[in-house]
């Protein structure tokens, strides 16, 4: 069954998520506690990895390092409008914004959110549509729980890959969660002060 | 004070409603035990040792008679009948059932309050000056500001999720009570010459492990840019913030990281894009929500009272009172009254149901209906005639809340320690207790004068230790409790951090040290000087070597 939601409905997913072969990481220790959430700016993959990225055919999103690397090879795809780029939780968005004339060339780009509890994902969406423009499909990917995605809705995201492991029709509710928020986000882009006299 | 229009009573309805059913979906295991943790922890909801722990937002400390007389009832059919107010002027208790918490939602709710985000990694509870409004020369009074930043914050959707919980305070009087320097944010609202309200930004300031004073991240904004402005540090740090190492996660870590000038940079950049946008603030809404603020409808009076000066000659402890619990107000005739809920014997902050509805009555008899709750944990009536003083002072006395301790040694922060909070490394409470009872004549503690003692049972510096003339800090030494101590700290314009004077001391020795410590401070003083004073004149050493015993070659020569 699809657990992949469009605006706020239940959607066929047409693209194929490519994520970097998982290799084991020796288990990083801060204070006592595993290390979960990588530092902003960390690198993503060995290059390596990124040259022997394999890329089947079809409509398919890549990582961000991949295309960077990869860019001459896989124009083509995106030119037929088969390519989107997903992000780390701990990249940055300008890394791709700064390196496209159009940032909406891409007819869709995704964000992994790592574990739900990592709130960078709101930041960059909330940039990525108001400062740079971004006006495609802004996809949810990774841990994405029903409890979190009326957050994600009013920073921008219009689509979500919900874990699999939950119920999509039940998590559709979390997008009433609220119906008159304070203040201005991308969805719902005007404080209540603004949309209505109190 | 601000009463819920439409708008903000569906929200919190609806976070009832929220909650009810991620409470449900957890009992019945459809959210994983990490699931649901930063879900209760946004509505304040800790498990404890003993029992879950809900901590009930009071925003910037105010409070009506009805929400207080309803906290009562909530503390009596869900609790043990008491409450315990906290450093974040917020309203702990400490023994509610996970599966009732949903109702006492619902209940706050019906009384304009929730409990939302007290806990978490947010923006937690606006906190500001408990005389907000009443003391005389403030400059902007700052609980509109407070509130339009409450009501910004809630379910920030951009700040949901941050690398660590992130305290805003806000003062509008030149002398801060807010302690806006210890604060992720702390904003002053300023007039320049030409009597335009602008708001001076700190950033980076916070108690905890890494105990830092904030730094100016900007000297000076138009008051209608203070959200925009929030936003942009907001933002950076939660991109850049450090989410590897919870210990590391602090807006502090990264600003002192980045160094504040490139902070700085980063804020001004992001700044410069949002400035102007649609969280600009209106004068309509800041008009409309200041208009909950207007002044009472005070009578007008004279500056004495003849009935107040004859209660005051012939009570001595009335008058002891009046010079430590009654402050200036703006309005002549009107005082502001502190309510102490320091008693010898009473963990420092706690309030029972009866004392509660005992201030609610007082409150409605003498102070239009309305109180405040400090950081430094006690209660406040903000607007009591003259006249109405000895009457308020029977009554609180009656009830325990008029021990006339304000500012004094006994008057400590505390936090609820190892006996209820699950990351204490040591109880404080009884440290507290020890020390009340060694200082408990009266007479004594008003000669030493203003004191401030605070006591924190583990790093994370609930009790603000770092912040206090004395500190004391529970630590785990083995498996065992120890309490290390320090000196020198301030709040307030001068804030500063206070230094360890050396190895810590088992529980039963704490009372000791602080009498040497009182020791050395009584025969170096000079005149009225204040314990602090006498602190930065002499240095630590003379303190140190009473305490530790080791003879100064220093000292001796002086001899």
């Amino acid at each position: 069954m699809s657990n992949f939601v469009k605006g706020t409905t239940l959607a066929t997913n047409e693209w194929n998520l490519l994520r970097y072969p998982v290799v084991a990481e020796p288990e990083q220790k801060q204070a006592g506690k595993t290390v979960i959430f990588k530092v902003t700016g960390t690198e993503a993959a060995t290059p390596e990895t990124i040259a022997a990225f394999a890329l089947p055919a079809g409509k398919i999103i890549v990582p961000l390092k991949v295309w960077l690397a990869r860019r001459d090879e896989l124009a083509p795809r995106l030119a037929a409008g088969e390519l989107g780029v997903w992000f780390e939780s701990f990249e940055l968005i300008e890394d791709l914004v700064e390196r496209v004339e159009d940032i909406n060339v891409f007819p869709v780009i995704a964000w992994d959110f790592v574990r739900f509890a990592d709130g960078r994902g709101f930041s960059s969406a909330a940039l990525l549509r108001q400062r740079y423009g971004y006006r495609n499909e802004l996809r949810a990917i990774g841990d994405v729980l029903r409890d979190q995605l009326f957050f994600m809705r009013r920073c921008g995201f219009d689509a979500y890959e919900l874990r699999a492991d939950r119920s999509v029709e039940e998590a559709l509710t979390g997008f009433k969660d609220f119906s008159e928020p304070y203040q201005a986000s991308v969805h719902i882009d005007q404080p209540v002060w603004r949309r209505h006299a109190r | 004070m601000y009463r819920y229009d439409a708008y903000d009573q569906r929200l919190v309805d609806e976070r009832v409603a929220q909650f009810r059913d991620q409470t449900r979906r957890y009992l019945a295991g459809q959210l994983s035990e990490d699931e649901f943790r930063p879900l209760r922890l946004q509505n304040g909801l800790y498990i404890q040792r003993h029992a879950p722990m809900l901590r009930i937002a009071v925003p910037y400390g105010l409070l009506s008679s009805r929400q207080l007389r309803k906290l009562a009832d909530i503390t009596r059919r869900y609790d043990r009948g008491y409450g315990h107010f906290s450093t974040r002027q917020n309203l702990q208790l400490n023994w509610p059932k996970l599966e009732d918490v949903p109702d006492i939602l619902a209940e706050l709710a019906s009384v304009e309050m929730h409990a939302i985000q007290t806990s978490g990694n947010c923006i937690r509870n606006i906190t500001t000056d408990q005389f907000a409004g009443v003391t005389p020369d403030e400059v902007v009074d700052p609980r509109p500001i407070a509130e339009i930043l409450r009501q910004w914050s809630t379910f920030h959707p951009e700040f949901a999720l941050l690398p660590r919980k992130f305290k805003i305070a806000v003062n509008g009087n030149h002398e801060d009570r807010a302690v806006v320097r210890v604060h992720d944010i702390g904003l002053e609202f300023l007039r320049n010459a030409a009597g335009e309200v602008g708001v001076k930004v700190w950033a980076g300031g916070g108690l905890g492990r890494t105990p830092i004073i904030g730094e100016v991240v900007s000297e000076w904004i138009d008051w209608q840019h203070v959200i925009t402005y929030c936003e942009a540090i907001l933002r950076v740090y939660n991109r850049h913030g450090r989410r590897d190492n919870s210990f590391k996660a602090r807006i502090k870590i990264l600003v002192k990281a980045l160094g504040i000038e490139e902070f700085r940079r980063q804020v001004e950049a992001e700044f410069a894009h949002t400035k102007g946008g649609s969280m600009t603030l209106t004068q309509a809404e800041l008009d409309r929500v200041a208009a909950h603020f207007t002044p009472h409808p005070y009578a007008t009076l004279p500056d004495t009272d003849a009935s107040f000066e004859a209660a005051r000659a012939a009570d001595p402890a009335f008058a002891a009172w009046t010079k430590r619990c009654v402050h200036p107000h703006r309005v002549p005739g009107y005082r502001a009254v502190t309510l102490s809920l320091k008693p010898t014997g009473i963990a420092p902050g706690d309030a029972t149901a009866e004392q509660m509805e005992i201030v609610a009555n007082l409150a409605d008899a003498h102070s239009f209906g309305e109180l405040r709750i400090s950081h430094e944990q006690n209660l406040i009536l903000a607007d009591v005639p003259l006249a109405k003083l000895h009457e308020v002072w029977k009554t609180a006395r009656a009830a325990g809340m008029a021990t006339p301790n304000i500012g004094l040694l006994t008057d400590m922060i505390c936090c609820p320690g190892g006996d209820f909070c699950s990351l204490a490394n040591a109880k404080s409470i009884p440290i507290a207790q020890s020390i009340q009872e060694r200082f408990d004549n009266l007479d004594y503690l008003f000669d030493l004068g203003e004191i401030e003692l605070n006591i924190s049972g583990c790093m994370n510096s609930c009790g603000h230790h770092h912040v206090g003339h004395i500190g004391i800090l529970g630590v785990d030494k083995d498996g065992s409790e120890w309490y290390q101590i320090s000196l020198g700290g301030s709040q307030g314009n001068d804030t500063r951090l206070a230094q360890v004077i050396g190895r810590s001391f088992a529980a039963g020795d704490v009372a000791d040290v602080i009498e040497k410590i009182i020791g050395v401070f009584v025969e170096q003083r000079e005149g009225d000087e204040r314990f602090i004073d006498v602190v930065r004149r002499i240095g630590l050493d003379p303190f140190k070597h009473r305490v530790y015993g080791t003879p100064a070659k220093k000292e001796a020569a002086h001899v």
